[in-house]
């Protein structure tokens, strides 16, 4: 018998506006809230409220043997209260049903594990709290924003009192093991790791609908007849999707509803495999083996590295200076600078100043409403630019110069600059922060 | 295969970006084993000379000793057509140039600056003459040469290529470098046009020069789609000789406009675009470089937006002066209204500066390593200004790529691409 585990991420950005130079200093609207709008509401329509109901059909059908795990970054959670609360009331109905875990992670789909250990743990703490105060759990598992993971990132996560943390199964950290087992971290074997089954995941989020896949069209009995051939011992299936595939990526139309309504039947009958959370997993199975994950890696493109947000000069940037206001931003103590700071920390932001594109044709991860990379990274640190001199008013309380965007020096950019590396910043960021401290004593 | 071209100049004699694109097109196809007897009429008679180093309107050096075309030219059967057809040139100009030369003037002391021709003028009913005489002409060459196709560059040589066509019946390919759309703007000349259009409807294949090139074909004249094939242009490589750093001597950044004054270029679009970045920045400087009959009107504008003091005009630039220009420059900008291909820009990323090209131009559809604009979204050309002005990590990035970007941009793709084209109407 193995666990099936199922497992969604809900997660919208709050996307900026054509924010020009010539408003640095004086608007401080960076928010495009018609598009955000426009299309929460579209993906609540197509996607977030009729998988919900679906999911909520087959809970009450099959009782307690039907279960899903999910995690919604806090700025998904924002945007449902703003702009379409029925989605959060539906999510809510699935909470009561005790059959649906929520997750933990960081609250505004930050990549601060990678720079900042205490931006990082407030955000979790803060997701956490808002998570149990909308769906009544205290989150006992964790995912990183993108399934980023690595050796130090799993340590800040089990310092915050999470046991179990989901990523990628990525090939390189993997080899010869198989994504079908528990395991832990190496570094820290009491962690325990859920390592995404990327073929049977992909299946669904890239090829379902794709009419020259040689597999296509895949049903229920085809998907359920791959699980029941896996190897005897292997334990788990983890089929990690973005909740955008039921609906959105996959169309109505390509019979995505249907067929999860068809798997979960076959498999609640067949009785050969279970439905289990993210946490049930962890607590029935036994880690096979201790991974090393020196490096980030992410769910992301066929590297499943960090590139996608943090491969170019631009990207390393834009997220340099984003991270050089922290302390400024803590120190203020201006609860609306601190949102808008957090905010633009969003991973999206980041992925819009992709070049990767020119190569290899990657996809966007959401709806991206840049034209270039580069119109992403010029909005992007106009945007950082007004945010940094209100930061600096806010300080000091008299006017600053916008030193950020003049400076020509970048030191704090080389430590990335090493091309094709994986970064890994962790380390010495804690250094950093750690630094920062003392001066604060 | 032996290939039949018109075109209106070749090196050593280049005005404009034609000459540049039939030479670095020329020397592809041979390069893929098509023989070629190039046509075009002599306007100069100096042709024997040979240590001539021509700097041409887009800057590319070539040298008529260099061993490659030396090669090139013992292959290449090249025709010389007694003619005053002079490319480019309106009344004045062509009356000018005319002049010059009855007096005398070596070819090469001569700047063709202006793209614009008018008929209005007693010399403009020459320059119709010469085409039709040219086309007369190639009706002759093709009944004593021997070839299998026929390739006619720009609609001067339209007629020849269908007169060739007529009397040999062998295929014909119209190269479109340029419509009259882009070099009238709306106020097209009729008589243009229409030898455009019976230039493309005779012939088997148009080739043009960017997929916008290709819209306007078959937009605006009719032409059926499936017969109109993009190719894109190539860029000659970088002559190494050249040097473009420490020329500097101001603090403040410089953005630069360089091109021709005039409608297609987008001048004023570019002022408005300074005017908006000065507003915030004083430590810019802005540069018109050019000249054109919008040169007056520029300048007044500058004047009364009170940014004279930040923004210079040069005048017309040549050879060296360009790239010292280039040089100088930490952004440059094309906001052209209408571009078939543009190659200037190239030539500043070769420099290693970065740049704004509209997106209405053809080398958009080419660059990578290049912010596209609207050429009218003035806001958003300030915006890019601004920001490859400030931040730090996006003219860095340029800088890296965009050199080897342009050198990525061969000729040698675009003559395999016509070689096709041509096996496909033989086959």
């Amino acid at each position: 018998m193995k666990s099936i585990c199922l497992y969604f991420q809900i997660h919208q950005p709050f996307r900026l506006r054509t924010y020009r130079f010539f408003d640095i200093g004086h608007k401080h609207d960076y928010f495009d809230d018609y598009a955000n709008r426009f299309l929460m509401q579209q993906v609540a329509e197509k996607s977030y409220l009729p998988a919900n109901k679906l999911l909520l059909d087959m809970i009450r059908k099959h009782g307690n043997k039907f279960r899903v795990s999910f995690s919604i970054s806090g700025t998904a959670l924002e945007q449902f209260e703003m702009y379409a609360p029925e989605v959060l009331k539906s999510f809510q109905k699935l909470a009561q049903t005790g059959c649906v875990e929520f997750l933990a992670e960081t609250y505004s789909h930050t990549l601060a594990s990678l720079k900042s250990p205490e931006e990082f743990a407030r955000q979790v703490k803060k997701h956490a709290a808002r998570i149990k105060e909308l769906f009544g759990q205290e989150p006992k598992a964790f995912r990183n924003t993108e399934l980023v993971y690595s050796d130090d990132i799993g340590n800040l996560v089990y310092d915050l009192g999470y046991r179990t943390m989901i990523t990628e199964g990525a090939k390189h950290v993997l080899g010869w093991k198989s994504p079908n087992f528990l395991y832990c971290s190496a570094s820290n074997p009491k962690l325990k790791l859920l390592m995404r089954n990327f073929q049977m995941s992909d299946d669904l989020a890239f090829r379902f609908s794709e009419q020259r896949w040689s597999e296509w069209p895949l049903t229920a009995d085809k998907f359920v007849g791959w699980i029941n051939g896996m190897k005897e011992n292997e334990e788990v299936v983890n089929i990690f999707l973005t909740y955008e595939t039921i609906g959105e990526y996959q169309w109505a139309e390509t019979g995505i509803f249907d067929f999860l309504k068809a798997f979960t039947k076959k498999v609640i009958e067949e009785a050969r495999h279970q439905f289990r959370t993210v946490t049930e997993v962890s607590d029935s199975l036994q880690p096979v083996s201790g991974l090393h994950v020196p490096y980030p890696i992410s769910w992301a493109d066929e590297e499943r590295d960090l590139t996608a947000w943090l491969g170019n000069e631009l990207q390393k940037e834009a997220f340099d200076k984003l991270f050089q206001m922290e302390e400024k931003v803590r120190n203020c103590s201006d609860s609306q600078l601190e949102r808008e700071w957090e905010k633009l920390q969003n991973s999206d932001h980041f992925n819009f100043m992709s070049t990767k594109w020119f190569s290899d044709g990657m996809v966007f991860r959401t709806v991206n409403p840049f034209n270039s990379p580069y119109d992403a990274f010029i909005n992007y640190m106009n945007v950082l630019s007004d945010l940094s001199i209100r930061v600096g008013k806010a300080c000091t309380g008299q006017e600053p110069v916008p030193k950020t965007a003049t400076k020509k020096a970048r030191p704090a950019a080389k430590v990335l600059t090493a091309k094709d590396k994986p970064i890994k910043t962790t380390r010495s960021t804690k250094t950093a922060a750690a630094k920062t401290k003392d001066k604060a004593k | 295969m032996k290939a039949l071209m018109f075109g209106w100049e070749f090196p050593p004699h280049i005005s404009g970006g034609l000459g540049t694109a039939c030479y670095g097109l020329t020397k592809a196809l041979m390069k893929h084993d098509v023989e070629i007897i190039f046509v075009v009429p002599k306007a100069y008679g100096d042709e024997e000379t040979e240590s001539i180093r021509l700097v041409n309107a887009s800057d590319v050096v070539i040298d008529i000793k260099d061993e490659l075309f030396r090669e090139m030219i013992s292959k290449l059967s090249y025709l010389e057509i007694d003619s005053t057809l002079i490319p480019y040139a309106d009344d004045e100009e062509y009356f000018r140039i005319t002049e010059q030369l009855s007096k005398g003037v070596k070819a090469e002391q001569l700047s063709i600056k202006t793209h614009k021709y008018s008929f209005k003028g007693g010399y403009g009913k020459n320059l119709m003459e010469e085409v039709k005489r040219y086309a007369l002409v190639g009706a002759e060459v093709a009944r004593q040469q021997e070839f299998d196709i026929i390739h006619s560059h720009d609609w001067l040589t339209y007629m020849a290529g269908a007169e060739a066509k007529r009397i040999s019946g062998k295929p014909l390919v119209v190269h479109m470098h340029a419509t009259e759309f882009d070099r009238s703007g709306e106020s097209v000349n009729q008589l243009v046009y229409d030898i455009e259009k019976a230039g493309m409807e005779a012939a088997d294949i148009v080739v043009a020069v960017s997929n916008l090139t290709r819209n306007v074909v078959i937009n605006r004249y009719g032409i059926p789609p499936e017969k109109v094939i993009t190719v894109h242009n190539g860029v000659e490589p970088a002559n190494t000789n050249r040097f473009v750093d420490d020329q500097k001597k101001v603090d403040e950044k410089i953005v630069t406009f360089l091109g021709r004054i005039t409608f297609q270029k987008g001048p004023e679009y570019f002022i408005e675009a300074a005017y908006k970045v000065l507003k915030r920045d004083p430590n810019v400087r802005f540069v018109m470089a050019g000249s054109g009959d919008l040169l007056p009107k520029m300048i007044r504008r500058v004047a009364s937006l009170g940014i004279a003091d930040k923004f210079h005009f040069t005048g017309f630039l040549k050879g060296d002066d360009v790239d010292k220009m280039f040089g100088m420059s930490d952004v440059y900008v094309m906001p052209s209204v209408s571009e078939p291909f543009g190659i200037s820009p190239l030539e500043a990323m070769r420099s290693n500066v970065p740049v704004i090209i509209s997106k209405q131009s053809g080398v958009a559809e080419v660059l990578k390593y290049a912010i596209k604009i609207d050429f009218w979204d003035i806001d958003a050309m300030a915006d890019a200004i601004y920001g490859l002005l400030h931040y730090n990590s996006l003219p860095e990035m340029f800088k890296e790529y965009g050199k080897e970007e342009v050198e990525s941009i061969k000729w040698d793709q675009a003559g395999k691409k016509v070689k096709d084209i041509y096996e496909s109407l033989l086959s």
